[in-house]
C-alpha cells in the first residue's frame, strides 16, 4: 500500500555528485520562484522504451518540411502501423524546444494534429495525444498556449474508458492549466471541473493520480480563490477526495499525495472549510495521520514526508475553523492518538527531512492551544523532555517549542505541576542565551508563566545563576520590560 | 530525538481523549509587560511559512526519472485479434487493445454503428438521431440539450446548442462531435458511402462521430475522405 513507484534510472554517465549537484539548482530554482509566486512545475510521462536499432533517446530537431512530411504521412498513409510511426517520429521530434517552436507556427499543424487526435483510429489518437502532452509540457507559453483548441477534446475524453488514455489526456490538461490564467479561462466555461468530477469515480490508479495531479495545479492557481474554488466545493469532488485519503487495504500512496495537495490549497484559501468538516475531513486526515506514523514505525520509508506535509497543514488550517466547536463528536479531532502519531513524525523529520518539524509544530500548537485535553496527553505521554530536544535545531523550531510550551503552562498549576521539577528549567536558561530576540522573548513568556503558577521554580532559577542569563538581555528594547519583571519575581521568591 | 516507549503503545492502542488536568488560570498570566495568550494559528496561501515544503512538493513533481521508471513496460503477448463482428485488427499487447476497443466498440450505436468517445454522447445521439418521439416533442419544447457535462441547460434546436456551445463554453464552432442529422435520403449516394476516420466535417458533409471501419473497405475511400481535409501544408 505504501510503495511508491520504484527504481530512478539516471542518465548515463551522471554520476551521484551530478544528481546532487543537479538537485541543489534545481531546488534553489524554485525556491527563488516561489519567492515572486510564479511556482509551476510540469508532470511529463514520457514512454521512453528504446526501439531497437536506435543510439539513445535523444530528442531530434525537426526541420519545417520533415514536420510536414511527418503530419502528412500520419494523415494520409496507407497502413495504421506506418502512420502511427510517423507520430511517434514526431513526438521525439517535439521533445526538443525547437521543434516545438517550429511546429506551432507551422500553418494547419495543430489543426492536422487535432484532426488526428479525435479521429477513429485508436492508435493514431494515442500517438496524436502523445505529441500534444510533449508540447504540453513546454515552459514556453507559445507553444503550450498552441495547444488550445484540442482542450474541448481532451475534457471530453474524460468521460471515456481507455484509462490510458484519459490518464495522458488528464496530465496534458494539468500541463496546460498551470501555463496561464488565460488557459484557465477557456478550460473553466469548457467545463473542466464537472468534467474532473465526473472522471473521478474511476477505479483505475493511474487515472485517479492523474487526475489529482490536474486538479492540484487548477486549485494552485492565482485566481483560485475567487474563481475556482467555489465551484469545486460545489461539485461531488470534495467527497470523492476524502474517500481517497482514507486509510485502508485501497489507499495507494501516489493517489493520496495528489488528493492531499489538493485539500491543501482548497483549506489555505479559506473560502469554505465549514463545508470540509461536514464531510469528516477531520476524522479522515486523522486516521490518515496515525497511518502515517504507523508507516513511519514500520520503517516504510518512501518519501512519506511528501503526504505527510499536507495532510499536517490541513489539519492545522482546519483546527482553526469555528464550525469545529458546533459539529458532533465524531467529526472533532479529540483522539490521544494523534498526539502520539505527531510525536512519531516529528522524530522521523528530525531524521530526514528537519524543514518539515515546523509544520509539525504548527500542528501541535493548533491542537493544545484551546485543548486542556492534548495539553495533559503531553504531560502523561511524557512529551515534554523529547520536545525539549528540538530546541536546538532552529530559531522558527525553538519559538514554536516554547509556544507549545507556554500552551500547556498557561492551562495552571495542575500543568505547571508537572513542568517542574524537570528538564525544563535548565533548557530555559539554555535559550535564554539565544541571539534570536523572538525565541529569548517566548523563553520569558515561559518564565513569567512558571513562576506564576509554580513558585518553587523561580527559587531554583535563582540558584542556577538565572539572573545572570537575564541580566544580558537588559538592554534589549523589545525585552527590558519583561526582563525587568522578571527579575523582580525571581528576587522576591 | 527519544521517544519514551508509551508514546508507540499509545498509538496502538484504541481511540480515546485524555482525562483534562484541573484549569486554573491566574489574571496575572500574559498581563502586561507580557503578552503570551495561547491561540491557534493559520496561514495563508503564499505565506513563507510553507515555502520549504513547497518546494520539496515540486521537486517531486519534476522528478521525470522517476515517472519514467514507473511508466510500465507493455508485456507482450500473442497476437491476437479484436473479437468484435467486422473488426480484424490485430493486437500484441493488452493496452493497445483495451483503447481500440474503447474507442470503436465501446460506445456505439446500435442503430447506425457511429462510435463516440462516451456513454454520455452516445447517449445524446440516440436521442436526437433515432428517437422518433424526440422530434415531435422538440417542436414544443426545448430538447436539445448542452453537450458539455454538468451544463443542464437545453435548447429548441441544434444550432441554438451550437451557439450556446461556443459562446458559453468556448468550444470550437467545428466540434467534431456536435454535428447536426443531415436528412439521409437513400437517393443520395452519399448516404451509403462509409466515411472514414479523416472527415472533419468540412462543408457539406455532416457526419456526428464516425461510422465503423471494415476491413473489406477499399483504400481508395481513404485517400478521397484524406483530400477532403483544407490544409495549408503547402499541396
Amino acid at each position: 500500500m505504501w510503495l511508491r513507484r520504484q527504481g530512478c534510472l539516471r542518465p548515463a554517465g551522471c554520476g551521484v555528485e551530478e544528481l546532487r549537484r543537479r538537485r541543489r539548482e534545481r531546488e534553489a530554482a524554485l525556491r527563488k520562484a516561489r519567492r515572486e509566486q510564479q511556482l509551476i512545475s510540469k508532470r511529463l510521462l514520457r514512454d521512453d522504451a528504446p526501439e531497437e536499432g536506435e543510439g539513445g533517446c535523444v530528442a531530434v530537431i525537426l526541420g519545417q518540411a520533415e514536420i510536414q512530411q511527418f503530419l502528412q504521412l500520419a494523415q494520409r498513409g496507407t497502413e495504421e502501423k506506418e502512420r502511427g510511426r510517423a507520430l511517434v517520429s514526431l513526438r521525439r521530434g517535439l521533445q526538443h524546444p525547437e521543434t516545438q517552436q517550429t511546429f506551432i507556427w507551422l500553418e494547419g499543424s495543430m489543426r492536422t494534429l487535432v484532426g488526428l487526435l479525435t479521429s477513429n483510429q485508436a492508435l493514431l489518437q494515442l500517438e496524436a495525444a502523445r505529441c500534444l502532452h510533449e508540447l504540453s509540457h513546454s515552459e514556453q507559453s507559445a507553444v503550450a498556449e498552441a495547444c488550445l483548441p484540442a482542450t474541448s477534446y481532451l475534457l471530453t475524453y474524460l468521460s471515456g474508458h481507455s484509462s490510458d488514455f484519459i490518464e495522458l489526456c488528464l496530465y496534458t490538461l494539468g500541463n496546460l492549466i498551470v501555463e496561464s490564467e488565460a488557459v484557465r479561462r477557456q478550460l473553466l466555461p469548457q467545463g473542466i471541473v464537472p468534467a474532473l468530477a465526473a472522471c473521478v469515480q474511476s477505479p483505475h490508479v493511474t487515472v485517479l493520480e492523474a487526475l489529482g495531479y490536474a486538479l492540484s495545479q487548477l486549485l494552485q492557481a492565482k485566481e483560485a480563490p475567487e474563481k475556482i474554488i467555489p465551484s469545486v466545493l460545489g461539485s461531488t469532488l470534495p467527497q470523492h477526495m476524502l474517500q481517497l485519503l482514507q486509510p485502508g487495504p485501497k489507499l495507494n500512496f501516489g493517489v493520496a499525495v495528489e488528493f492531499a495537495w489538493c485539500l491543501h490549497y482548497i483549506t489555505c484559501s479559506q473560502v469554505n472549510n465549514a463545508l470540509l468538516i461536514t464531510h469528516g475531513a477531520l476524522s479522515t486526515l486523522g486516521l490518515l495521520l496515525l497511518d502515517l506514523a504507523g508507516a513511519v514505525q514500520r520503517t516504510e520509508d518512501a518519501g512519506l514526508e511528501l503526504l505527510a506535509c499536507p495532510v499536517l497543514r490541513c489539519l492545522s488550517n482546519l483546527l482553526t475553523e469555528a464550525a469545529v466547536g458546533a459539529v458532533g463528536e465524531q467529526m472533532q479531532l479529540r483522539d490521544e492518538r494523534v498526539v502520539a502519531a505527531l510525536f512519531i513524525l516529528l522524530q522521523f523529520f528530525l531524521q530526514k527531512q528537519p524543514s518539515l518539524l515546523p509544520e509539525g509544530l504548527w500542528l501541535l500548537n493548533n491542537l493544545t492551544a484551546n485543548s486542556p485535553s492534548f495539553c495533559t496527553s503531553l504531560l502523561s505521554l511524557d512529551l515534554i523532555e523529547p520536545l525539549l530536544q528540538l530546541l536546538p535545531v532552529s530559531n522558527v523550531v525553538s519559538l514554536l517549542v516554547l509556544t507549545v510550551l507556554c500552551n500547556v503552562a498557561e492551562k495552571g498549576p495542575a500543568y505547571c505541576q508537572h513542568l517542574w521539577p524537570g528538564p525544563l528549567l535548565c533548557s530555559l536558561l539554555g535559550t535564554l542565551a539565544f541571539s534570536d530576540t523572538e525565541v529569548v522573548g517566548q523563553s520569558l513568556e515561559l518564565l513569567q508563566l512558571l513562576f506564576l503558577y509554580r513558585p518553587e521554580a523561580a527559587q531554583a532559577f535563582l540558584q542556577q545563576s538565572g539572573l545572570q542569563a537575564l541580566e544580558r538581555h537588559e538592554k534589549e528594547a523589545q525585552l527590558q520590560d519583561r526582563v525587568h519583571a522578571l527579575q523582580q519575581t525571581a528576587l522576591h521568591s | 530525538m527519544q521517544l519514551p516507549p508509551a508514546v508507540h503503545a499509545r498509538l496502538a492502542g484504541g481511540p480515546g481523549a485524555a482525562e483534562p488536568l484541573p484549569v486554573e488560570r491566574s489574571p496575572k498570566a500574559g498581563a502586561v509587560p507580557f503578552r503570551f495568550t495561547a491561540r491557534q494559528v493559520r496561514f495563508p496561501r503564499e505565506h513563507e511559512f510553507f515555502e520549504d515544503g513547497d518546494v520539496q512538493r515540486h521537486l517531486y513533481l519534476q522528478d521525470v526519472l522517476t515517472q519514467v521508471a514507473g511508466a510500465p513496460e507493455r508485456p507482450r503477448v500473442p497476437e491476437f485479434t479484436c473479437q468484435v463482428a467486422g473488426c480484424c485488427q490485430v493486437f500484441d499487447a493488452l493496452e493497445d487493445y483495451e483503447h481500440h476497443y474503447h474507442t470503436l466498440h465501446r460506445n456505439v450505436c446500435s442503430f447506425c454503428k457511429r462510435a463516440f468517445p462516451s456513454g454520455h454522447l452516445l447517449d445524446i445521439h440516440i436521442l436526437e438521431w433515432h428517437d422518433s418521439l424526440f422530434q415531435i416533442l422538440s417542436e414544443r419544447q426545448n430538447m436539445y440539450q448542452c453537450l458539455v457535462e454538468g451544463c443542464t441547460e437545453k435548447f429548441k434546436t441544434s444550432k441554438d446548442r451550437k451557439d450556446h456551445l461556443v459562446r458559453r463554453h468556448l468550444y470550437p464552432a467545428d466540434f467534431r462531435f456536435d454535428k447536426p442529422k443531415k436528412n439521409m435520403s437513400p437517393a443520395t449516394p452519399r448516404a451509403t458511402v462509409q466515411v472514414s476516420a479523416e472527415a472533419l466535417g468540412a462543408e457539406g458533409e455532416q457526419v456526428e462521430g464516425d461510422a465503423m471501419e471494415v476491413c473489406s473497405e477499399p483504400a481508395g475511400e481513404r485517400h478521397t475522405a484524406g483530400r477532403r481535409l483544407s490544409l495549408a501544408m503547402g499541396n
